[in-house]
C-alpha cells in the first residue's frame, strides 16, 4: 500500500544534508520518494508500506550521521508553541497595563491632578493606546475577522466591539473634540478603558493559559512514566536501543531501580517491582520467572531477563494513554445544555449591547451618549462564553487524570457522570471479592471408597474442564502425586458440573442441580454437605455409576480488601449485592465474612445480566464488578461496568471503568470520584451560568435606576478575566481532593 | 421623543435585527465526504457542515490557519477525539461512525462549532 508519512530529521544544518538524507531515503527499498525540507527540517516520504518501514528508513538515515525521528513529537511543538504564547502574551499585559495605568492616571477624575501635564494630553494619551488597541489587542481582530466571514461570533468579538467602540469614540473626541462640544457633551476620551480593558483580558488570558496546562497535567505525567531506552541481549551481548526500536521477542535485561521498557513476560531472574505508577498500589510485587511485567514500572532488587510481549502502541501504558485521552476528549450528557447556550450565547449578547444602547440613549437623561456608550461596552466586556465552555471540560479532564494516578481508568466523561448516581453495586464473587483460586479443603468420604479414589476419580473427570474448581482438584491431585486415568465420554454442563466414563465406571461431578438432574440421591451426606457449606465452602459431589461416593469441598480465599471496599461503598450509603453461581448458603458464608447486603446465589453464567436486568427494573442504578473477561454481558446491562484487576484489551473495552489495581476499595474512590467531579461541574456551571445571568443586566444598567449602580467597563473587564480562572482553578482543587479518606 | 432618540433607537433595532439575521439564520451548506476531507481551521471550521456515511472510516485532516488559542484544539466529543492543532500543520482524525444523526465538534473552549451528519 502507497503510504505518504512526514518525519523529523534531526541534525541538518545546509543544502547538501537535504541531498544526503534524500539520498539515504530514496535508497531504501520499497520508498518511491522522498523530499526534505530544510527550513522545517522535515521529510516528506512517499513509499510502499509492504515493501518497508518506518523503521528501514531510520537505519538508512541513522547509517548518514542524521536522525530520522519516528514518532512525530507533537507534545513537544505543542509545548514549543504554547511556551512561545506564554511569552508574546505576557509581554503584551506588562504593555498594555502600564500604558493603561499611565493613561488612567492622567485623565480619571480625582487623581488625574496629580499627573505630569504631558499624561493629561489627549494626543499622548491616543499614542499610548493605540499600540495597545493594535499590536497587544491584534489578537482579537484576528479572531473576529475570520469568524465574522464565516457568520459567527465568539468572545474575542465581544472584546474586539467592545474596546473598538471605546477607542473610537476617544479618537473622535480627541481629533474632533469640537463635534461633542456642539453636542453637548463634554469632550473626555476613554482610551483607559479601551487600553485596560485589553490588558486586563490578556492578564486573565494568561493565567487561565497556565492553570489550563495544569488540567492536562496527568496524562504528560504518563507520557514521561515510558522509559528511553531498553537494553537488549542479543548473542550474548547487551546492547541499549532506543525504546520504539525493540521489537516483540527481544530478550531485555533489567539492572536493580532501572525502569522496565516494555510489556513482557520474565524469563530469568526474580524481583521486586514498584508498579505504583501504572496501578496505583504502593507495595511493590514480587514476580519471578513465567511472571507478567508491564512497561515503565521500576525494578527495585533483582536482576532480571524478560521476553517483550507488547511494543509501541500496545503496552498496558500506551494503552492506559490512549484511554485517559479519549475519555478526556470525550462529552459529558451534562455539557450538552451548556453546548446549546453557548452556540446562541455571543449574538444575544450583541443584541442585548444593541437594546442597551438604544434604552440608555432616550432614558439616560443628560448624559445620555455617555451613558449609552459606557454601559454598552460594558455588556460586551463582561459577558464570559468562555467559563460555560470551560465549565465542564476542564473538570472531566482533572477528573480523569486523578482517576489514571489511582489506577482507575474511566473510559469516557458520560460513565464519569453517570458513576455518581451508582446507589447498588454487584460484586461477582469468583475472582473478584475472592482471589479465584480456589482450593480443597475436605476430601469426605460417603462410602467405603477411600479419600485418594474419590480425588483420583475427581481430577481425572476434571481434567477436560476449564473451570476454576476444576484446576483446584487438579492441582491437589498433582500436589498428593495421584496418578490420573483416562476419561471417555466427557461432558460439561454449564452451571451444573461434569460428566464421563473412567475405565468402566460412569463418573459425575457436581453440584446438588447435576444430582438432582441425574436423579441421584443425597440422604446419606445431607448433614455433611451443609456443615461444609456452612462455612462458605463449594462442595461438589461425586457419583459413580449414579450412586453418591464422596464429596469434594473447594474454598476460594477472600481478598484482604474485600471487606474494606464493602464498608467503603455501604459509608457512601451504597447497597452491595454479590452474584455467584454457588449454593445460597456457601454464598451467604461469603457474604458474612466480606459484610454484604445481599446474595444472589445459584446464578448460571449466563443469568447473570438478567439478574443485573432485575435489580435496574427494581429502579436502581446498577454497577457491576467483575473481571471483564467472563462476565462481559453483565457488564454492559449494568449502568456501569466495572473491570477488576486487570488492563487487559478486552476487559477494557467491555468496562466503562477500569480498575488496574486488584484493592477493591477502588470501587468506592471511583464512584467518590465521579461524585466529587460532577460536584465541581455542576459549581462551575451555577457559577459560569450566574455569572453572566447576574452581571450582565447589571452592566445593562438594570441596578441603576434603584441603587445608582453603574458597571465601570474597566471592572467588567475584571470580572471577566476572573470569571474563566476561576471556573478552571475550581477544576484543579479537584487534584487537591484525597479520594481515599 | 426627538429625533435623534428616533434614530438611535432605530438604529438599535436594527442592530439587533441585524445580528439575529447575519448570525443565527445563516444557511447551512453540506459537503458530503466520501473518503477524507480537508478542514480548514480560521475563524471556524471550514467546510462547517461535512456528510459522511455510516459505519465508513472517513478521515478528517485539520489545518489550523487561525492563531487564536480558542481554536487550538478540536473537540470532537461523540466520538471520543480531541487533537491538538499545530499552526499550518495538517492533523488528521480518523471517525467511523457508528449511528446516524447529526454530531457537534468545537473548538477546546465550546466556542466554534462544526456538524458531522452522518448518514
Amino acid at each position: 500500500m502507497i503510504t505518504k508519512k512526514t518525519f523529523s530529521i534531526k541534525g541538518m544544518h545546509c543544502a547538501s544534508c537535504v541531498y544526503t538524507t534524500e539520498k539515504a531515503l530514496k535508497k531504501v527499498p520499497g520508498v518511491e520518494d522522498a523530499v526534505v525540507n530544510l527550513a522545517t527540517s522535515k521529510a516528506s516520504v512517499t513509499y510502499n508500506s509492504n515493501s518497508c518501514t518506518p523503521q528501514d528508513m531510520a537505519e538508512s538515515v541513522a547509517k548518514t550521521g542524521y536522525t530520522l525521528e519516528l514518532e512525530e513529537k507533537s507534545e513537544s511543538v505543542e509545548k514549543e508553541e504554547k511556551e512561545k504564547e506564554q511569552k508574546d502574551l505576557r509581554n503584551k499585559v506588562v504593555v498594555s497595563l502600564t500604558a493603561g495605568a499611565l493613561i488612567l492616571w492622567g485623565s480619571f477624575p480625582g487623581i488625574m491632578n496629580t499627573a505630569p501635564a504631558i499624561l493629561q494630553n489627549f494626543w499622548v494619551q491616543f499614542l499610548l493606546a493605540t499600540p495597545v488597541q493594535f499590536w497587544a489587542g491584534s489578537a482579537f481582530y484576528r479572531a473576529t475577522v475570520p469568524a465574522l466571514r464565516h457568520r459567527t461570533a465568539n468572545m474575542d468579538t465581544l472584546v474586539a466591539l467592545g474596546t473598538t467602540v471605546a477607542y473610537l469614540y476617544s479618537v473622535m473626541v480627541t481629533i474632533f473634540p469640537q463635534v461633542t462640544k456642539s453636542i453637548g457633551i463634554h469632550p473626555e476620551p476613554y482610551f483607559d478603558v479601551a487600553t485596560l480593558v485589553i490588558g486586563l483580558i490578556l492578564l486573565g488570558r494568561y493565567f487561565e493559559a497556565r492553570a489550563k496546562g495544569q488540567t492536562s497535567e496527568a496524562i504528560k505525567i504518563l507520557i514521561g512514566l515510558q522509559a528511553k531506552t531498553a537494553r537488549i541481549v542479543r548473542a550474548g551481548k547487551e546492547l541499549d536501543i532506543p525504546i520504539d526500536q525493540v521489537q516483540i521477542g527481544d530478550v531485555i535485561r533489567v539492572r536493580p531501580g532501572e525502569k522496565i521498557p516494555v510489556d513482557g513476560v520474565i524469563t530469568e531472574g526474580e524481583s521486586s517491582i514498584d508498579e505504583s505508577m501504572i496501578t496505583g498500589e504502593s507495595i511493590p510485587v514480587d514476580k519471578a520467572d513465567g511472571d507478567t511485567v508491564v512497561g515503565s514500572t521500576m525494578n527495585k532488587s533483582g536482576t532480571f531477563t524478560y521476553k517483550a510481549t507488547k511494543v509501541g502502541s500496545d503496552t498496558m501504558l500506551a494503552q492506559i494513554i490512549k484511554l485517559v485521552q479519549e475519555a478526556q476528549g470525550s462529552k459529558a450528557p451534562i455539557q450538552r445544555l451548556a453546548d446549546v447556550i453557548s452556540s446562541y450565547f455571543v449574538p444575544i449578547v450583541i443584541m442585548l449591547a444593541f437594546a442597551t444602547f438604544g434604552i440608555w440613549y432616550v432614558f439616560g437623561g443628560d448624559s445620555a451618549f455617555l451613558f449609552a456608550l459606557l454601559n454598552t461596552v460594558a455588556v460586551l466586556i463582561i459577558a464570559c462564553p468562555c467559563a460555560m465552555g470551560l465549565a465542564t471540560p476542564t473538570a472531566i479532564m482533572v477528573g480523569t487524570g486523578k482517576g489514571a494516578e489511582l489506577g482507575i481508568l474511566i473510559k469516557d466523561a458520560e460513565s464519569l457522570e453517570t458513576a455518581h448516581k451508582i446507589n447498588t453495586v454487584v460484586f461477582d464473587k469468583t475472582g473478584t471479592l475472592t482471589k479465584g483460586e480456589p482450593e480443597v479443603t475436605d476430601i469426605v468420604s460417603v462410602n467405603k471408597l477411600k479419600n485418594d479414589e474419590i480425588l483420583r476419580l475427581a481430577a481425572t473427570i476434571e481434567k477436560g474442564s476449564e473451570h476454576s474448581l476444576a484446576e483446584a482438584i487438579i492441582n491437589e491431585a498433582k500436589k498428593q502425586k495421584v496418578t490420573l486415568g483416562t476419561v471417555k465420554a466427557f461432558e460439561a454442563v454449564p452451571g451444573h458440573g461434569v460428566m464421563g466414563t473412567v475405565g468402566t465406571q460412569r463418573i459425575f461431578l457436581g453440584n446438588r442441580r447435576l444430582m438432582k438432574k441425574e436423579r441421584i440421591a443425597l440422604t446419606s451426606a445431607n448433614k455433611e454437605i451443609d456443615r461444609l457449606e456452612n462455612g462458605g465452602k463449594t462442595v461438589m459431589m461425586l457419583a459413580v455409576d449414579e450412586k453418591l461416593v464422596g464429596l469434594v469441598a473447594v474454598a476460594d480465599t477472600v481478598k484482604n480488601s474485600a471487606k474494606k471496599g464493602v464498608e467503603a461503598l455501604q459509608k457512601l450509603g451504597i447497597e452491595t449485592v454479590m452474584i455467584t453461581g454457588d449454593n445460597a448458603r456457601t454464598a451467604q458464608a461469603i457474604a458474612r465474612k466480606v459484610g454484604i447486603d445481599r446474595v444472589l446465589a445459584e446464578v448460571l453464567p449466563d443469568q447473570k445480566e438478567a439478574e443485573v436486568r432485575k435489580l435496574q427494573a427494581e429502579g436502581k442504578k446498577v454497577a457491576m464488578v467483575g473481571d471483564g473477561i467472563n462476565d462481559a454481558p453483565a457488564l454492559a446491562a449494568a449502568d456501569i461496568g466495572i473491570a477488576m484487576g486487570t488492563g487487559t484489551d478486552v476487559a477494557i473495552e467491555a468496562a466503562d471503568i477500569t480498575l488496574i489495581n486488584k484493592d477493591l476499595r477502588s470501587v468506592a474512590y471511583a464512584i467518590t470520584l465521579s461524585k466529587k467531579t460532577m460536584r465541581t461541574i455542576k459549581l462551575n456551571l451555577v457559577w459560569a451560568f450566574g455569572y453572566n445571568i447576574i452581571l450582565i443586566p447589571v452592566a445593562m444598567g438594570a441596578l441603576y435606576p434603584f441603587y445608582g449602580i453603574l458597571l465601570n467597563p474597566i471592572f467588567a473587564s475584571i470580572a471577566m478575566a476572573t470569571s474563566s480562572v476561576s471556573v478552571v482553578s475550581n477544576s484543579l482543587l479537584l487534584k487537591r481532593y484525597n479520594i481515599k479518606k | 421623543m426627538t429625533i435623534d432618540k428616533i434614530l438611535v433607537v432605530l438604529f438599535s433595532l436594527a442592530g439587533i435585527v441585524f445580528t439575529y439575521w447575519y448570525f443565527l439564520m445563516k444557511k447551512e451548506e453540506v459537503i458530503s465526504v466520501t473518503d477524507s476531507v480537508d478542514i480548514t481551521v480560521d475563524g471556524g471550521y471550514s467546510p462547517n457542515t461535512i456528510s459522511i456515511l455510516q459505519g465508513k472510516t472517513t478521515k478528517l485532516r485539520f489545518i489550523r490557519k487561525d492563531r487564536n488559542s480558542c481554536l487550538e484544539e478540536v473537540v470532537l466529543g461523540d466520538f471520543k477525539i480531541k487533537k491538538y492543532l499545530p499552526l499550518n500543520q495538517k492533523v488528521t482524525v480518523e471517525i467511523k461512525p457508528q449511528k446516524k444523526g447529526e454530531f457537534t465538534y468545537s473548538c477546546g473552549m465550546n466556542m466554534f462549532h462544526g456538524k458531522i451528519v452522518v448518514k
